[in-house]
């Protein structure tokens, strides 16, 4: 018999879209209990579109190759003492954040996509969170492979899942994600698949991989773009999700809105720490913040809410502040950093003359403004031998948990404050974004884990800053800390480089 | 590089990360050892699962079985992702080449009428009983503690979404791509008298709330009783009236079976030898699941093979058992 | 009109595909940054398998694409013959 042949599309519908089926013996809403809760309508899953059409032997082949790859490289750049030619040891710093901050984000995806790929009742959104899932597993462990040689030079990269768990700074990027997998499985598509993957990750993947490359840093590069392939497959599951909602009843419209416009606004909260990598971390330049946030996020997003405008769905509420905030976001986080820096797990530094000339270049209306004389006179300080730091403890805002240190964006001398009171206590914020998002869930965020706070209620041992470091967070404190000038890392890689 | 480096300044500071160095000594670690242990989160979230107020984001609570440490599960395969993937590259390839050559040299053609007809009541509705253990595994996955046993879990699942595909590329061989061998395997597991049984079971499992109750139920005793039944005796009936020509089509699940075995057992030997508590669970849980499956799968295995078969695939889930320490 | 993208890694294959993209959409930017390539254009790009075969000599498959893709923006649709990128379609 001559077999007819099979498109891609038909071939992947047979193998793969049939296998579920009606229950006869069991109540589904059992095996499937959390597709109602949140509001949103599902009436026919099967007009699901498939993004890609990867079938699992076609996912082996391709991965496999990929993985080929890049491992090769990674036994090659150790094998060559890769770290040598990276552009300048501060660089290593962004590397530091990236294990602590993002690596454990990437793992808290490939737990909330095996959650999603349990628990739709739609077999082809459920595969398509799956292959997530375990593109999600591939990113964190590439991360730790590839930092895995860095960490045998560098100081800081040590106890990064121990970290993770504890330190002030980190429990921005790590509420971010407990709180997108603690919502609905509908709520963590959008904010992860849709507003994250498609919308932001742009900006912290291309610039900033971008970036490794013109830092001489082949591991990252390569694992960066490597992730980012499979990256292009996740951000169009994020479209296909946002679609596939829209379509399927005019009562998700507006619950869709209300999440894309609290992700897009916990998602820029969280790419200001990127913000400050590329434009003070990045000792070779490829593009500043403001340049990237243009492209990946003004261009680029604008496109995107214009082909959504016919399902009703605008541009994220806060969009036009990010404009304003463009400006300023990246000096105001490194500025944190370099204050509270006795309490990072990376070193901080003053940006050098040929690094503040580029800075007052890309923001020529902010820089020289604002910015630069608080450098000028920070270098004036260390050159007397009184480099500050804050030696109390930041306040943090009740939402994304970064220090109270944003100014209002007309008024860029005057810190943002807001606040509310619920159930007779009073929560602060930093902006008007992450006070909205607040106000619509109280009893979600008011659970947070505040690092500050917990400190203070002696949850984190103690008595002094110094000691949390020490004991409760297991840092080096003397080596992971500080100023980059007199650690451990500058003195070794001045070793190595035969600079006395 | 053109700088000269004297050897001795560039000893690492470290051998690996503090975490492996705390469990292993600071000596080089191997990949997996990096890629597993600590990785998962394992205190202060921020808000409790408003799906499950009842626990934490990653809860050891969502299992009966407890442990001193969760990353006692180690695999035997040490798989990582870039591992496993490789692994099952090297498989797949081979999988391909065996389809290429039954499909160019039209081997079903060769099949007779009852060796056909019997493929596809018999083996194309296992694509459904697959589609339940990837649920299943991924349910382990998802809700499971410590990236040891939960990326084992997800490797699971996702080779049981290939071998769904491939069961199903079984049935596209058998009609010639038009589809209606997988039809017709559809009905009979949602009719046929022989697969209801089986297919009340999959539905109860998918049902099953405590992740290690239905790693026991799938993974052990399921897995254990289908497999011995399909791909050791099946497979010798087919070898003997005909129908040798399908080992090609099932030799990735072959490999498959004997690799995760492996690692089934190692999980098993692990929670039982931790506690006694641990052992009379997962006996309670065996002898549970075997008695129900054993029912499910009696009229489908008298039909397929006849009436010695179920006591032959009992036998060997209780050879399972014992090694494990749980009959 | 919106603007369609897609980044491809800097390294061999890419240079033939982009050689292909090049002919069969000839309105498209090509921005060459460290390490990778990203092609933009106007409402619509599409990647044809027939063009890459011709231009790399050999079988390729669509889904071969994704070893070098690093992102890409617009409306998604990737069948046997190729992969396109859109706005408002």
């Amino acid at each position: 018999m001559a077999a007819k042949k099979l498109n891609i599309k038909d071939k992947y519908r047979l193998l793969t879209r049939d296998l579920d089926w009606e229950f006869s013996y069991q109540d589904r809403k059992e095996a499937f209990p959390y597709e109602e809760f949140e509001g949103i309508k599902i009436t026919d899953w099967s007009k699901w579109e498939d993004p890609f059409r990867l079938t699992m032997d076609a996912y082996w082949k391709y991965q496999a190759e990929k993985e080929k790859k890049l491992y090769a490289i990674f036994d090659a750049f150790a094998q060559n003492n890769g770290h040598l030619n990276i552009s300048d040891p501060r660089y290593a710093n962004a590397l530091k954040i990236f294990l602590t901050g993002v690596s454990p984000l990437e793992y808290q995806a490939f737990q909330g996509f095996a959650h999603t790929g349990r628990q739709f009742g739609g077999v082809g959104a459920r595969i398509a969170c799956q292959m997530q899932s375990i593109d999600e597993l591939r990113h964190v462990q590439t991360q730790i492979h590839a930092m895995s040689h860095y960490n045998k030079f560098f100081d800081g990269f040590q106890d990064w899942s121990h970290m993770h768990d504890r330190v002030w700074y980190l429990s921005v990027p790590k509420s971010f994600f407990d709180d997108a997998r603690s919502a609905g499985p509908f709520e963590y598509l959008v904010a992860i698949s849709f507003s994250f993957e498609y919308v932001l990750t742009n900006l912290l993947f291309v610039p900033f991989m971008s970036g490794a490359a013109y830092n001489g840093d082949m591991a990252t590069v390569t694992f960066g773009f490597s992730a980012q392939s499979d990256e292009a497959r996740h951000m169009t599951l994020g479209l296909e999700v946002i679609k596939f909602l829209l379509e399927q009843h005019e009562d998700n419209v507006p619950i869709v809105q209300k999440w894309i416009d609290k992700w897009f606004w916990r998602g820029t909260r969280l790419l200001s720490i990127v913000a400050m990598m590329m434009d003070y971390m990045l000792p070779n330049k490829v593009m500043s913040w403001k340049e990237a946030w243009e492209v990946y996020f003004e261009e680029a997003g604008g496109s995107l809410f214009k082909d959504l405008a016919r399902y009703g769905i605008r541009m994220p509420k806060y969009a036009e502040t990010t404009e304003k905030e463009k400006e300023h976001v990246s000096h105001q986080a490194w500025w944190i950093f370099y204050n509270y820096g006795q309490a990072a797990g990376f070193h901080t530094w003053i940006p050098t003359d040929k690094e503040l000339d580029w800075l007052s270049e890309k923001y020529p209306e902010t820089f020289d403004k604002y910015y630069r004389p608080r450098w000028e006179l920070a270098r004036q300080m260390e050159a007397e031998g009184k480099r500050f730091y804050n030696p109390g403890l930041p306040q943090l805002c009740n939402c994304c948990q970064i220090p109270m240190g944003f100014t209002e964006m007309d008024d860029p001398t005057q810190i943002a404050y807001r606040q509310t009171v619920y159930n007779g206590e009073r929560y602060h914020f930093c902006s008007d974004g992450c006070h909205d998002i607040f106000v619509d869930e109280p009893e979600k965020y008011v659970q947070s884990w505040l690092p500050v706070h917990q400190i203070f209620q002696g949850n984190c041992g103690g008595p002094g800053v110094e000691d949390v470091l020490r004991d409760y967070y297991r840092m080096n404190v003397g080596a992971d800390n500080l100023d980059i000038k007199g650690s451990p890392d500058e003195q070794r890689w001045n070793a190595w480089k035969g600079v006395a | 590089m053109t700088i000269e480096i004297k050897t001795s300044t560039l000893e690492p500071v470290r051998q690996t990360y503090a975490n492996i160095a705390r469990r292993f000594g600071d000596k080089p670690a191997t990949r997996y050892q990096e890629a597993t242990y600590d990785v998962q989160a394992e205190t202060n979230f921020h808000y409790r699962p408003l799906w499950q107020p009842q626990h934490e984001l990653n809860d050891k609570g969502r299992t009966a079985i407890q442990m001193e440490d969760w990353y006692a599960f180690r695999d035997p395969r040490q798989y990582y992702y870039g591992a496993y993937v490789g692994q099952r590259a090297r498989m797949q390839e081979n999988a391909e080449n065996n389809y290429a050559f039954f499909e160019k040299r039209n081997l079903a053609d060769r099949l007779g009428d009852g060796i056909r007809a019997g493929l596809i009541r018999f083996l194309v509705p296992l694509r459904h009983v697959e589609h339940a253990a990837n649920l299943n595994n991924m349910y382990g996955t998802a809700y499971g503690y410590g990236t040891a046993i939960t990326q084992a879990m997800l490797y699971d699942g996702m080779d049981r979404l290939g071998i769904a595909q491939y069961f199903s590329r079984i049935g596209l061989i058998l009609d010639g791509n038009s589809g209606e061998a997988l039809i017709e395997a559809k009905r009979a597991w949602m009719e046929d008298p022989l697969w209801q049984g089986l297919r009340a079971l999959c539905e109860e499992t998918l049902v099953t709330r405590d992740w290690f109750e239905l790693f026991v139920a799938q993974d052990l005793v399921l897995d254990s009783l289908i497999g011995q039944l399909v791909y050791d005796q099946y497979d010798a009936w087919l070898a003997d009236n005909g129908g040798q020509d399908v080992a090609m089509l099932t030799e990735f699940m072959q490999e498959w079976r004997k690799d995760r075995t492996r690692w089934v057992d190692a999980v098993l030997k692990t929670a039982a030898a931790e506690s006694d508590d641990n052992r009379a669970l997962l006996r309670d849980w065996a002898a549970k699941w075997r008695g129900k499956a054993a029912e499910a799968l009696s009229p489908l295995a008298r039909e397929m093979l006849g009436e010695e078969a179920l006591e032959q695939a009992l036998a060997e889930l209780e050879k399972r058992m014992a090694k494990a320490g749980i009959n | 009109m919106s603007k369609v993208y897609l980044a491809l890694q800097d390294n061999d294959l890419s240079r033939y595909i982009v050689e292909a993209i090049e002919e069969d959409n000839p309105s498209v930017t090509v921005n060459y940054q460290p390490a990778m390539i990203r092609i933009e254009n106007e409402g619509r790009l599409v990647v044809r398998r027939e063009t890459v075969e011709e231009k790399l000599g050999r079988d390729w498959d669509v889904q071969e694409l994704h070893l070098n893709l690093i992102t890409l923006g617009g409306n998604v649709d990737e069948d046997d013959d190729e992969l396109s990128l859109s706005w408002n379609r």
